[in-house]
């Protein structure tokens, strides 16, 4: 058994309203269950709501996956009510910090310095443990296995690929697709463009026929040039991406934070009209808070 | 030998870029909108940039399942961002004295270092490379003193004495050094590579540019460089310590089907490559 729920859809910021209420204003975070294990995408202010659910669950272990650290994906991590608890055990992975070496436990514990967080890393009763990634490391948690790549963002970030028996999901994080630094009649333009070329296969090999694929889609198309280089897809990336992998059930996550629920659907009509489905073509949703899918 | 080595591969790390590439790596920086590819070009004309950057991309950190060859090959691997952020962060360790204790003259280096790599990217495309497959030759050439860049920064007095000595003895930088310090560049150089884990073929280019036998066989890139260290210095383009003029290895000869004089000539005026890379130093 496979199956995910949105905790937080949120890009950038959480963004609590009336205008929110049925897509969600916490940020990123995906609770991912296996008949055995707890797995957590993220640790944006979505891990909070979660928290609050696992209390019958005492003591527990579980393991949460950082895509990168940007504080949209790990602002709610201090609040994650299990760390308090003596008996849980709490694992979490992610990559390291190649300018300062650091590994992913730096995240954490800066967080939960004095001047940000009234409680230190020394004071979490539960049994903590931190493991740094490197690019196709596998971990095999009980039934499931969790690989990763490394996606394109000003940050190191690593989209996951979970699987367990013959059903896998893939989430991206958050991803812009590499662009072409260079103009076409630019010596460089072409060694760059197989560049990019390789690294879009390298991911798309890792995304191939996954069953579900969430996938930052924060832009609409006609957006997405004010916001080149920003880190982050849109509707136009997101579903050839979905397509070249040849994915059944595709989520567009990271909503934009600015985007009210009508706004939202109305983008979401708009890029299913402007790109039509194809003979073969996979389901396409918005991700929403609290919706689970089992696959 | 290998104590010493150990103390320079722990050194090394602190080791700051050069002035002009530093200056620029800030000034850019500071500019939100300060273009990529501007950015990419300032790190492809520093060896010391050049391979701290690689052998980061290159390291366990990333555990990539293939070599990054590039800074262009790295951007689109690791992101711009990243590259960015790495730059900076030698940026901030300072940089080289333009005058090095030792007495080499840094902007003579990277001088001879840039004539190296154009003039190796020129032969490549020569020998029927395709231009987009040129970077290996370019980045050969860049890095392939890189040794010498190290001792001189580490090992002040004894690279300053191996200097003299090329200028009194008349002998090669290499023998000298090996007098001097028991080692000479090329291997330091190959050695700190192979350390970085760089790609095999530019730890070649570092380690055997001074070879006069195909060691490790026949290797195309290698040859390029050897030729356009030799012709660079023929030329009297920037200088890297080294007054001996080396002659053609033959295996590079028959690589290329001609002696030294011929190949030079028929390579054409250089003004135009060692001018760009001129220009790039004055910036």
């Amino acid at each position: 058994m496979l199956k995910f729920t949105f905790r937080g859809v949120r890009g950038s910021i959480a963004s609590p309203g009336p205008k929110t209420v049925k897509y969600g204003g916490n940020t990123t975070c995906i609770e991912v269950r296996t008949d055995s294990e707890l797995i957590i995408l993220d640790a944006g202010t979505g891990i909070f709501p979660l928290s609050q659910t696992l209390f019958p669950e005492f003591p527990l272990t579980c393991h949460i996956f950082i895509s990168h650290t940007h504080w949209d994906h790990i602002q709610g991590l201090p609040f994650f009510i299990p760390m308090f608890v003596a008996g849980n055990r709490v694992k979490i992975y992610g990559g390291q910090d190649p300018v300062t070496g650091n590994g992913v436990q730096e995240a954490l514990s800066r967080q939960l310095e004095y001047a940000f967080f009234p409680i230190r890393e020394a004071e979490l009763s539960a049994e903590l443990e931190y493991i740094s990634l490197s690019e196709n490391q596998v971990v095999n948690i009980g039934d499931a296995q969790i690989t990763n790549v490394l996606m394109n963002h000003p940050a190191i970030d690593y989209g996951y690929k979970v699987s367990c028996g013959d059903k896998s999901l893939f989430f991206t994080g958050d991803h812009e697709w590499p662009y072409n630094i260079y103009e076409p009649g630019d010596d460089d333009y072409q060694l760059f463009k197989e560049h990019i070329a390789q690294k879009r296969k390298s991911i798309i090999d890792m995304v191939a026929e996954v069953d579900v694929l969430i996938v930052d889609t924060a832009y609409t198309d006609d957006e997405y040039p004010a916001k080149k280089g920003w880190g982050h897809g849109s509707f136009l990336s997101s579903i050839a991406m979905a397509r070249d992998a040849g994915v059944k059930h595709c989520f567009f996550t990271h909503h934009e934070p600015t985007r009210s629920d009508e706004e939202l659907e109305k983008v979401f009509q708009a890029a299913l009209e402007k790109h039509p489905s194809q003979p073969g073509d996979q389901e396409f949703y918005l991700a929403q808070e609290g919706f689970t899918f089992e696959l | 030998m290998s104590d010493l080595h150990q103390q320079l591969v722990q050194m090394v790390d602190r080791m700051p870029a050069f002035s002009g590439s530093v200056n620029k790596i800030l000034q850019m920086t500071s500019d939100i909108d300060c273009a990529p590819k501007d950015l990419v070009q300032v790190i492809e004309h520093d060896p010391v940039m050049m391979a701290k950057i690689l052998k980061l991309v290159n390291s366990a950190y990333f555990g990539l399942s293939r070599e990054i060859t590039s800074i262009k090959h790295g951007v689109v691997f690791v992101g711009l961002n990243t590259i960015k952020n790495l730059a900076i962060s030698i940026a901030t360790m300072g940089m080289l004295p333009k005058a090095g204790p030792a007495g080499l003259d840094m902007n003579s280096f990277l001088l001879h270092s840039l004539g190296t790599a154009s003039i190796a990217k020129l032969l490549g495309k020569r020998l029927g490379v395709m231009p987009d497959k040129t970077t290996d030759y370019f980045v050969g050439g860049l890095l392939h003193d890189i040794g010498k860049v190290v001792f001189a920064q580490f090992m002040p007095q004894e690279m300053e004495r191996a200097l003299k000595r090329v200028e009194v003895e008349e002998v090669s930088l290499s023998i000298a050094e090996m007098i001097e310090i028991g080692a000479d560049h090329a291997q330091l150089g190959g050695m700190l590579a192979e350390k970085w884990q760089l790609p095999h073929t530019l730890v070649t280019c570092i380690k055997e540019h001074h070879s006069l036998e195909p060691n490790g066989g026949p290797n195309k890139v290698l040859d390029c460089v050897v030729a356009a260290n030799i012709i660079v210095k023929q030329v009297g383009f920037g200088c890297a310590g080294n007054l001996i003029e080396d002659r053609l290895p033959d295996h590079v000869s028959a690589r290329f089907g001609m002696e030294l004089a011929e190949l030079q000539e028929s390579i054409g005026n250089l003004d135009e490559e060692l001018e760009k890379a001129n220009a790039f130093i004055r910036i």
